[in-house]
């Protein structure tokens, strides 16, 4: 049966004729495919999407979503895709097998770029040239079901969305029940908008059932692979993962991709820090009136010895500069998240890159390099949310995270994340008690007492005579009296070089999987890691072992060195133009530079799996 | 943080009795290290009075923090108080370190120093912006006019008109720090003279007491690039033409009024810590408490190059940074690990609702 025969017209005047579907059965495909919805920016589609995104997570199948959005608050085309596959690889895939076209402004170009054999669902009222006779068409009354259902024609848009959420819900198979329990998931169990919701959906579940018969081949089955698993985007992973560190001050300012961390912490905080006594917040938040104030603030309570953040994108990490340059030189602990995006400007804020490695290691001027933490996952996200302040306290330094927008705004399943295995470490903190027996002469802030490069520090506060001392970026020498005796300098920047190889052996390690006889590497970190784990099942299949080193940290690890020296060719994945961790690679192993190959990629859009194996497979084959 | 019994590192030569103040202190325990500024700078006038300000109120040196921005006035608190802790941050950017370090330490006082071209310049954006946020501390403007440490230089405070050996002539307008304190909502806002120090150890003393943050405006003489007598910011300038806008007097907390003026001559306001500003009524003498009377006394001041000082405007009703953020009795900084990481099973329940 065709569309035409059901009767579903284009309001193009181009009726779709008879015999313009795939006439064979084909074989149903199952669990394994992307749903991309098309729709505009700021219509409510995202409460519709993630809905189908939990519910099929609820279903047990291994999914993720992704929002490809513009810098745009209202009617700009927004494209979210969802990637169902059984066999847990849910990297982005530039195609999708489920078309949902709402946009009358995309329409026709999502029509004319659909697969081969997609099942392409659109709303009815868009008048479009159904001549394509290779897609299964779903015609919906989109806004016939709004209208009819919703009086308020203010919320007609939203309820347009659950129509196509309940129009594929009965074509795939999605128990209506997991669209209920994803709605209750997204209104926080309020009953009256998932009640009206819900209406919306099981009509236009019916409606389909009635008049739309399956014939294409996609369906979805219940699995058990998100047992126990949870859902969560990377910026309240990693603000959860700052709340389980004891972070007790941020400064922020409003940046796209970053500010959901931000909100993530004006959501949690107040749950999870009233001190139970005095029922007073044990915590302060503030939105900045720049970056350069925001990391500013951080500073002066880093210094003043509470656990600080803040979080941002490339252009605060630019207005940074200065600040994370000084807290480098004056030794005050920081955390610095970045959720990264293309920059400078504005044009692609709403796109991902990996473009601030070498600008944020080396950030500030005059010989500063900061510890940088590179996430792999949501759950990384959380790990190094606590760990990085335990990081800048012990080496008395502003910490760097490396999230992206992938990552950080992105939804992912993921194991629940694990509760802090260690106590909080505050590093060297001499308290009254301490400084008064040291002495006089005994406490000096700068003098390396351990041989690791740390000194230890007083707090503003300590209330012994001798604990004060007074800071300057540059210009002290050990007891942080004004000096520009050229030894003491020296002598202090040898001194930092040695807490910069204190820093390398307590960062987090790299993950390796080598495989035995490979002659190929791939190194890689961040984000990328998704679509890599899909990229070497690809090659394997295709008769290419390769190794795997992500790496969680710089300065990067001695592993690392093994690693290149252990493979014929390493290849640097990464989601940038310049090659910037290829580069730093080859800083660090000169002798076996040779090795090192990028393979690098930068587009706005996250990695692929298809993209990596084919430029692997190109690189290799020359 | 462990409080000690406190025993003082200096050790003075001879024995007679040594005159302390309320906590016990002499006067040498709130002194620097020896100032490196040019002889007769109008800075070290100023860190001077702050010693003995905070040596007369009886602050312990402990309790207080210095702030400063970059150039001559931020080299300076290096050389007032070297039992307190100090901060030397970057140029224009006192009132960003400043508002993170006393919201992790609510507790203690803060004194800034600062110069014309850090906050009316490089830094007029975080400077108004603390204003708003009304962060507990003394903001000093050492306001001579001039780059100092970049040698001779126009400063935004520069009068228009006003000539320099190496800028030429001024003909930009200036901007009154004042002015923008007060649009700003700041509390309290003073200006006063290097040149007159009993004035300026009143206002530190009345600032010190605030709630929100103070702002002190102090003319400061350059003494090497800014102090010839058709400048505005020259001694000579200030000694022939200061007017005073006001006379007060500040009474500290459990001190009795002992003013010399009459009851009915008096205005008395309280501020935070419980001392209070006991203002003289004059027929000519300025109302700081009219917050109209006080942006036009400075729109004349700016307008016909009056040199001007007192207590300019005062409003101290407005909650802290502090107060805002609802912070309690204890300092951030002084809660206890086991207070800063939530439980276990609170982040059990987080799980299993997003599961």
């Amino acid at each position: 049966m065709t569309v035409a025969e059901l009767g579903a017209t284009s309001p193009a005047g181009v009726k779709p004729l008879a015999g313009t579907e795939p006439e064979n059965k084909p074989e149903p495909v199952v669990n394994d495919f992307c749903i991309s919805v098309a729709t505009k920016n700021g219509s409510g589609s995202q409460t519709a999407n993630t809905t189908l995104l939990r519910a099929l997570f609820k279903m047990g199948i291994p999914v993720s979503g992704k929002n490809v959005f513009p810098s745009n608050i209202q009617g700009m085309p927004t494209w979210y895709t969802i990637r169902v596959n059984k066999d847990g690889f849910v990297g982005r895939r530039p195609d999708a097998e489920i078309i949902i076209a709402i946009n009358p402004a995309t329409a026709l170009t999502d029509l004319q770029k659909a697969g081969q054999g997609a099942l392409f669902m659109y709303a009815d009222d868009i008048k479009l040239p159904l001549n394509r006779t290779d897609l299964y068409y779903y015609p919906i009354p989109v806004k016939k079901f709004a209208t009819e259902n919703e009086k308020d024609p203010k919320l007609r848009t939203y309820m347009a969305n659950m129509v196509y959420v309940g129009a594929l819900a009965q074509l795939l198979g999605i128990d209506l029940e997991d669209i209920e329990a994803a709605l209750m998931y997204h209104f926080r169990g309020k009953r009256k908008p998932v009640d009206s919701n819900m209406k919306v959906v099981r009509l236009a579940a019916e409606w389909t059932a009635t008049n739309l018969p399956k014939r294409d081949p996609y369906v979805v089955q219940k699995m058990n692979k998100t047992d126990g698993m949870i859902m969560i985007d990377g910026n309240t992973a990693a603000a959860l993962g700052a709340i389980y560190g004891g972070v007790t001050f941020a400064a922020w300012y409003p940046i796209t991709p970053a500010t959901g961390v931000a909100d993530a912490l004006n959501e949690y905080l107040p749950r999870l820090r009233i001190d139970p006594e005095t029922k007073m917040p044990t915590y302060s938040i503030i939105q900045a009136e720049d970056e350069l104030a925001a990391l500013g603030m951080v500073i002066g309570a880093g210094w003043a010895g509470v656990r600080s953040m803040t979080s941002t994108s490339g252009p605060g990490i630019s207005l940074m500069a200065e600040f994370a340059g000084y807290g480098y030189f004056a030794e005050i602990p920081a955390v610095i998240w970045d959720v990264q995006r293309m920059g400078p400007s504005t044009g692609m804020p709403t796109r991902v890159s990996q473009g601030d490695v070498i600008a944020a290691h080396w950030l500030g001027h005059g010989d500063s390099k900061h510890p940088v933490l590179l996430p792999g996952s949501v759950n990384e996200c959380f790990e190094f949310g606590w760990k990085a302040f335990d990081l800048a306290e012990r080496l008395q330094t502003p910490v760097f995270v490396l999230s992206d927008l992938d990552i950080g705004m992105n939804q992912w399943m993921t194991k629940p994340f694990e509760y802090p295995d260690r106590p909080i470490d505050r590093g060297k903190v001499l308290t009254a008690e301490d400084v008064k027996r040291l002495g006089v002469g005994g406490f000096k802030r700068y003098k390396d007492m351990d041989g690791d490069g740390i000194a230890w520090r007083t707090l503003p506060g300590n209330e012994y005579p001798l604990a004060s001392y007074f800071t300057r970026g540059t210009g002290h020498d050990e007891q942080a009296h004004l000096s520009e005796r050229p030894e003491d300098w020296e002598g202090n920047m040898e001194r930092l070089t040695r807490k910069y190889e204190t820093a390398r052996t307590l960062l987090p390690k790299p993950i390796e999987e080598s495989v035995a006889g490979a002659t190929v590497g791939i190194l890689s970190y961040g984000s990328a890691d998704m679509p890599i784990a899909e990229a070497r099942h690809q090659l394997a299949e295709k008769g290419l072992q390769t190794s795997y080193l992500r790496v969680r940290a710089l300065p990067l690890a001695e592993e690392v060195r093994a690693f290149v020296q252990a493979h014929q060719r390493v290849y640097v994945v990464e989601l940038n133009t310049d090659a910037q961790m290829c580069q730093l690679v080859r800083l660090h192993v000169p002798e076996v530079a040779a090795h090192v190959i990028p393979c690098n990629h930068s587009d706005g859009l996250p990695l692929t799996a298809n993209w990596i194996s084919t430029a692997i497979l190109e690189k290799e084959n020359k | 943080m462990a409080t000690v019994n406190v025993v003082k590192p200096t050790v003075t030569a001879n024995s007679v009795a040594k005159r302390v103040n309320s906590i016990g202190l002499e006067r040498i325990d709130y002194k620097g290290a020896e100032s490196t500024l040019c002889a007769g700078c109008g800075h070290d006038s100023i860190a001077s009075q702050i010693i003995t300000a905070c040596y007369e109120l009886g602050v312990r040196p402990e309790r207080l923090v210095k702030f400063s921005g970059i150039g001559c006035s931020s080299k300076s608190p290096a050389y007032f108080m070297s039992r307190s802790f100090g901060i030397n941050t970057l140029h224009g950017r006192m009132a960003p370190v400043a508002t993170g370090a006393l919201t992790a330490n609510h507790k203690l006082y803060g004194i800034g120093v600062s110069g014309d071209g850090d906050t009316g310049s490089i830094g007029l954006g975080n400077f108004k912006h603390m204003l708003r946020r009304n962060v507990r501390m003394v903001y000093i403007i050492e306001n001579n006019g001039v780059y100092g440490l970049t040698k001779g230089q126009f400063s935004a405070t520069a009068d228009v008109g006003q000539e320099l050996r190496h800028a030429g002539r001024n003909e930009l307008p200036p901007i009154d720090l004042c002015m923008e304190a007060i649009t700003a909502e700041c509390g309290f806002v003073a200006r006063g003279f290097a040149g007159d120090p009993k004035q300026v150890v009143s206002l530190l003393k009345a600032a010190l007491s605030c709630n929100g943050t103070a702002v002190l405006d102090i003319i400061s003489p350059c003494v090497t690039f800014n102090n010839h007598d058709d400048s505005t910011k020259s001694y000579s300038w200030g000694r022939s033409k200061d007017e005073r806008i006001n006379d007060f007097t500040y009474v500290a907390p459990q001190e009795e009024i002992t003013s010399e003026f009459e009851p009915g001559e008096m205005k008395d306001v309280e501020l935070h810590d419980g001392s209070r500003i006991v203002l003289k009524r004059l027929e000519d003498s300025h109302d700081p408490t009219d917050r109209n009377a006080a942006m036009a006394l400075l729109q004349d001041a700016r307008q016909n190059q009056l040199f001007i000082t007192g207590l300019i405007y005062l409003q101290p009703g407005r909650p802290n940074l502090a107060q805002q953020e609802n912070l309690g009795d204890t300092p951030l900084v002084q809660i206890p690990n086991e207070k800063l990481r939530p439980s276990v099973e609170s982040l059990q329940k987080i799980m299993a609702a997003m599961a």
